[in-house]
Parts: structure tokens; sequence; C-alpha cells
């Protein structure tokens, strides 16, 4: 009995989240698959229609902008998140005084919710607020800076607001990495005289790449679930120039009562994640064969 | 003795069971703000006084976007409250997805037909039957103005828009913002739909919007209102992106901007800030013809048990009532859904918008608003918002966005 019992004891303790995990995500996952494919509008039906919902999804000029600004913003912000945050660490990681002081203040941003970012950037970019009134105070009467109000340019400010919150967060990440990379060989390399610089791109930045594949897949994922930034600075305006594929969903699901729809762009978000996640899965479990 | 005892606790069963037997309803509503909570405590009131037991659902969030999840939830879990505030074809689609009640009795008994305006009635039926209770009208193609910015100008109510664009461009050279807007979908939409039936007339928009006749829709009539949407743009100040509408309505009591065009809630915000209608603001309906009404309703749901079922049944004999559309009413700042209510103690502009629903009751324009949910389906209504509020805030042309709603409503459908 009790060897019965050692020997089972982690299935047993596994089993109650392996159940609800396999019913909670996977199943609605295939909850959500089967009424993209419905004509649901109030309550889900379960009649097959085929694809209408996703004919309407690619039909609709909405969705195109959400998933324009999705990638225009998710690769920006990718690019401008890790640049920012690496240039961070290395600074940092030159043995300066007051680092832990310093580092805090760079990652205090992620503590925050982006609600309160949002709200924050919201007022600090409203024209008749914030840098555009402070400058015009000043003086510059001809100053301008109204991206909040423009659709055009609404998408950038969400970016702003993005990278600011999480540029600290992928330093410390970089910090850690540069920490980690043994310090024999960059002893070795000062020795040989190779200047700072090209230690760092060419020892230094190439043995952190693991790190950059985290930074990426961290960083991805919270550009697709950007929501509440969004719906905090812009409320997905003016128009819906800032709506992202999760606040399209949103909107169908819960104030047009239109559920078909949402599942169906619910399910192109997940392509889009599968996109990104799965070649990184790919890579990670091939590595681990070799 | 034995034989007293057991008449004793035969009584108290009895008892027990007729106070089980007391009329119950469970009342889903997203009434939580200040002046709502007060008008529905008004209705809560009167069915305690009546032997009811209520049981107050109340979902906060403005919109009742929350109180909508909250109610599919419970409509799928199999366990309706009695009656929930919904609106418009809301009501209709609840009642294809067969949760709703029947409650044809009530209604008859207490003559809705005679009572209700039969546009604002049609509303409260399902093919046929009585399904849902008005509680008021609200008129949304309102227009509020400074006073004061007006005098000091020299400008009247504009009773055309080609007269609102004069005072507006007048207005703009004294360095007064013209028109107070707040930059969020359903208040573009909400100056479309005023300014459609005011450049369309009464018949155009029954057919564009109501309708959806894809010939209205693409006509040259519809290329002039979105030209004079790109018009009314140019009226609003540069930060109106995301402002709430009290925001804007704070503008034109401050005198920053002279008009708001907005339903008569904006006159609640002014009532409460204590001006007085005529005096200090003015109201006037929208430059056209017509009344664009929104009506709250509650629509009764499928209940079990015989206590439910009455509760249901006073639930909506006192919505109904005389009593309760009036004191709800002057709390919420609209006007009672039933025609034979005594008017005296509302305000100037409740008046005129309770003449206003009569004369365009009997000339046959008295019109849903499509931008407050009472015209169309969620998702048509949306597509439309979509394509204004895209063309309100771009350089898109006009030709462009007659082409792209006729696009969106094929596509919604």
């Amino acid at each position: 009995m009790t060897k019965w019992l050692s020997d089972h004891m982690p299935k047993m303790v596994l089993a109650p989240s392996f159940i609800a995990i396999l019913v909670f995500v996977y199943g609605f996952i295939g909850w959500t698959a089967w009424v993209s494919l419905t004509k649901s509008r109030l309550l889900p039906k379960y009649d097959i229609e085929g694809i209408i919902q996703y004919k309407r999804l690619f039909a609709s000029p909405r969705w195109d902008t959400a998933m324009d600004n999705l990638f225009l913003f998710g690769a920006l912000f990718i690019v401008i998140a890790m640049l920012l945050g690496l240039g961070l660490a290395i600074l940092l990681d030159q043995n300066i005084r007051t680092e832990g002081f310093i580092r805090t203040v760079y990652l205090y941003p992620m503590a925050l919710s982006m609600i309160v970012t949002g709200t924050a950037w919201k007022w600090i970019l409203n024209p008749g607020l914030g840098i555009e009134a402070t400058v015009q105070g000043w003086g510059f009467e001809n100053f301008k800076f109204d991206w909040l109000i423009n659709p055009d340019m609404a998408i950038y400010t969400v970016l702003i607001a993005a990278v600011w919150q999480s540029s600290g967060f992928v330093m410390a990440l970089f910090l850690a990495g540069l920490r980690s990379v043994d310090t024999e060989i960059i002893r070795a390399a000062q020795v040989d005289g190779i200047p700072t610089w090209r230690v760092y791109t060419a020892i230094i930045i190439p043995s952190m790449a693991p790190i950059f594949l985290s930074a990426f897949i961290v960083l991805a994922h919270l550009a697709i679930k950007s929501f509440d930034l969004v719906i905090a600075l812009t409320g997905g305006g003016p128009g819906y120039a800032t709506d992202l594929p999760a606040t399209y969903m949103y909107t169908m699901a819960f104030s047009r009562g239109d559920i078909g729809q949402a599942a169906s762009s619910a399910m192109v978000m997940m392509m889009v994640v599968f996109a990104i996640v799965v070649p990184y899965l790919y890579s990670e479990l091939r590595a681990k064969d070799d | 003795m034995k034989h007293f005892a057991f008449k004793v606790a035969a009584a108290m069963t009895l008892a027990a069971t007729a106070a089980h037997a007391e009329p119950s309803a469970e009342v889903l509503h997203y009434w939580t703000s200040g002046g709502e909570a007060k008008s529905v405590a008004v209705l809560q009131e009167e069915f305690k006084s009546n032997g009811g037991v209520w049981t107050d659902m109340p979902v906060a969030g403005g919109g009742g976007d929350a109180a909508g999840t909250a109610l599919r939830a419970r409509v799928l879990a199999g366990n309706a409250p009695a009656a929930a505030q919904i609106k418009g074809p809301a009501i209709q689609e609840w009642y294809e997805e067969g949760a709703l009640a029947d409650i044809s009795k009530v209604a008859e008994e207490n003559n809705w037909d005679a009572l209700l305006p039969a546009s604002i009635a049609g509303h409260m039926k399902c093919e046929g039957t009585w399904c849902a209770a008005p509680v008021n009208v609200h008129r949304v193609d309102w227009i509020w103005a400074n006073a004061e910015i007006l005098e000091a100008n020299g400008i009247d109510m504009p009773t055309s828009w080609d007269e609102f664009n004069a005072a507006a461009e007048k207005l703009q050279a004294a360095g007064i913002i013209p028109l107070a807007h707040g930059g969020q979908a359903w208040q573009d939409a909400t100056v479309f739909e005023t300014v459609l039936l005011g450049v369309g007339g009464a018949d155009f928009y029954q057919q564009a919007l109501v309708d959806l006749d894809p010939e209205a829709l693409k006509s040259d009539t519809m290329i002039a209102v979105f030209d004079q949407m790109r018009t009314m743009r140019g009226y609003v100040d540069d930060n109106f992106s995301g402002r709430d509408w009290n925001l804007a309505t704070a503008m034109v009591m401050n005198g920053e901007a002279a008009f708001q065009i907005m339903g008569d809630w904006a006159k609640g915000e002014f009532l409460a800030a204590g001006k007085a209608p005529g005096e200090d603001f003015l109201c006037a309906s929208t430059p056209g013809d017509g009344f664009l009404y929104n009506v709250d309703s509650f629509a009764m749901f499928d209940v079990d048990g015989a206590e439910k079922e009455e509760g249901q049944n006073l639930l909506a004999k006192l919505v109904m009532g005389e009593n309760f559309q009036k004191t709800f009413n002057l709390n919420k700042g609209s006007i009672p859904a039933r025609t034979d209510v005594a008017l005296d103690d509302f305000d100037q502009c409740a008046k005129t918008s309770a003449a206003d629903m009569a004369s365009t009751s009997e000339g046959g324009s008295l019109l849903p608003s499509y931008a407050h949910g009472m015209a169309l389906y969620g998702a048509q209504a949306g597509a439309i918002t979509d394509v204004v509020t895209a063309h309100f805030n771009s350089d898109m042309t006009s030709q462009e966005a007659v082409e792209q709603l006729a696009n969106a409503i094929a596509n919604s459908l």
C-alpha cells in the first residue's frame, strides 16, 4: 500500500490541475473553435454553418486595422524594448556606484499596472494638458505634439507607453545575462587588449542568445495581449485607429452581442500566437534531443 | 390541549406557506450611479409596499455591457432573473433565444396599448405578445446651448444645419469652441444620427438606419450627411479624443463651448449644477423634424414558481404605473413612456419633449435611435458606428464613407 502510494503520489497530486487545465484551456479552445463556425449572436448556438464568421472577419476594415496595428506595434515594441533594455543593461554593467538604486528606478515601471501607465500617459500626451500645452506655455506657440488625437500616429503613443513600461524589465533580464557570462573569458580578452565594445559584440552578446529568446517570447506575448493599455490610453480611438485584436474581440463579445465573430477573431489571435510559440518550442525540444 | 397544539402548528405552517408565497422578483439592472440608483429605489419601495420581495441585482458599468454579460451567464445557467434591463431589438433577440416570458395578461388588463405611442409599444412586444415594460423615454436629438454665449454673439437656436454652420463659424471667429463633443464612438454616432435625421428627414432615416435599404445607404443624401459630419468635425476642439460626454456638457456649462448635441441625460448634469433651463442653458431639438427615442425597459424572463410569476406581474404593473413613471422620470431627467401622466412638475425641456413625442407619433416621425441600440441588432449598429467614427476621425471622403457603410452593412448580416 505504502509503496503503491509513493509510486503514484506524483500522478495523484498532479491529476486535478492537469484535468483543470485540460478542460479550462484546451476544452475551451475547442469550444471557441466550434462557436467560431456558427452564427452565434447573443448566446452561443451550435449549428455549424461553415467559415462565414472568418469571411466576415477578413472583410472587416476594423479587423484589418487591428491586425496592422498588432504587427506594427508588436514588431516595433519588441525591437525598441530589446535595444533600449540591452543598452541600459550594458551601461549599468560598468561597475557604477548606486547600481542597485538605478536598477530599481528602471525596473519600477514594470510594477505598475498597464491601466495606470495608460492613464498617466493619456494625460502626458493630451495636447491640451500635457507636453504640447507645457511647451506652448514656455512660448513655443507653434510646437505640436498631437499624436494621441491623430489617427495615423495614435498607435505610436501606445508604443511609447508600452516601451516605457517594459524596457526596464528587459534591462533586468539582460543584466542577469551579462553577469552570467564567464568572467575568465572577458578577463582573457582584456589582457589581450581587445577594446570593450569588441568584447561586448564578439563575446558577451553572442553568448547571451538564450536570454534574447526569452526576452523575445515575453515581449511578444505582452504585445499580443496588450489590451488594458489601449483601453486606458486611447480607448481604441480616435475612431478605431488603435484597435488591437484583443480589443476587437472584447467589443464583439461583450458590447455587440456578436459571439461568433468574437470567437473567430479569438481563433485567429491564437494562430498568431502559435506562429510565434511553435517554432520556439520546436527549437527548444530539438536542442534537448541532440 | 393536544388538539390545540396541533391547530397552532397547522396555523403556523399555513402562515409560513403564505409568507413563502409573497410575490418575489429578482431585478437585474445597471442603474448604479447617484441619480439612477435613486430612481430605481422608487420602484423598489413601491414593490415592497405592495407586499413583494425585491432582490436587487445591480451590475455596475454605465453602458450595460457588464450587465449583459451577467445576464447571459445567468440565462445560460438556467437561472434567469425575473426582469432585466434590456432595450430595443435586444428584447426581440432574447425572445428568439426563447428566454422571455409572456406578460400580455398584465398589459391587456392595464390597457398598455392605449397608453403607449405605437412605435414604442412595438418594442415591448415579441411576435404579438407583451414581453417587456418601458420605464422612460429619453430623447436623443437634443441640442444644448449656453444661453449667455448665444446672447452675447446674437445667435438664435439653429433650426437648420445651415443655420448651425453659420452660427458655429461666427462663434469660431469670436474664439469660442462652437461644439463640445467627446471623441467616443457612441458620441460620434449620436451626432451622426441627428445630422442624418436633419439632412435626410424622417423617411430617409427610416430607410437608412432602420430598414438598412442599400439604395438609401448609397444615396446622395447620405453623402451630404457625411459632408455635414466633416463640417462638424471642424467645430470641435483638438482635445476631444476620448472625452466623456459629461465633460463636454461641463464645457457648455462653463462657457468654454456653445453647443452640445446629446440626449436629455445631459439635462441632469445642468440641473445637478444648479443651472436653470431657459436662463442658463437652452434646449431645443436638433435641426430637422422628428424625434429619436431611447427607451429603457425591463424585459421579463421565463421564471418558475407561482410566487415568482406573481412578482413578475406585479413588477410589470408597477413599472407602467402612473406614480412610478412620474417619480422615476423626474429623477432621471427623461419623460414618462405612458402619455397620460400629468407633467406639471416637469421642466420646460421635458414638456417640449413630451409634446413632440405626441405630435411625431401621429405624424410618423417618432423614430428609434440607432446610436443607442433601439433600431438595430448590436452587430449591425456596431458596423455603422465603425464607419461613422472612422470617417469622423480621419480624412476619409464622404464617397469612401458611403461605400464602406454599404459594405459594412452587407457584412454584418
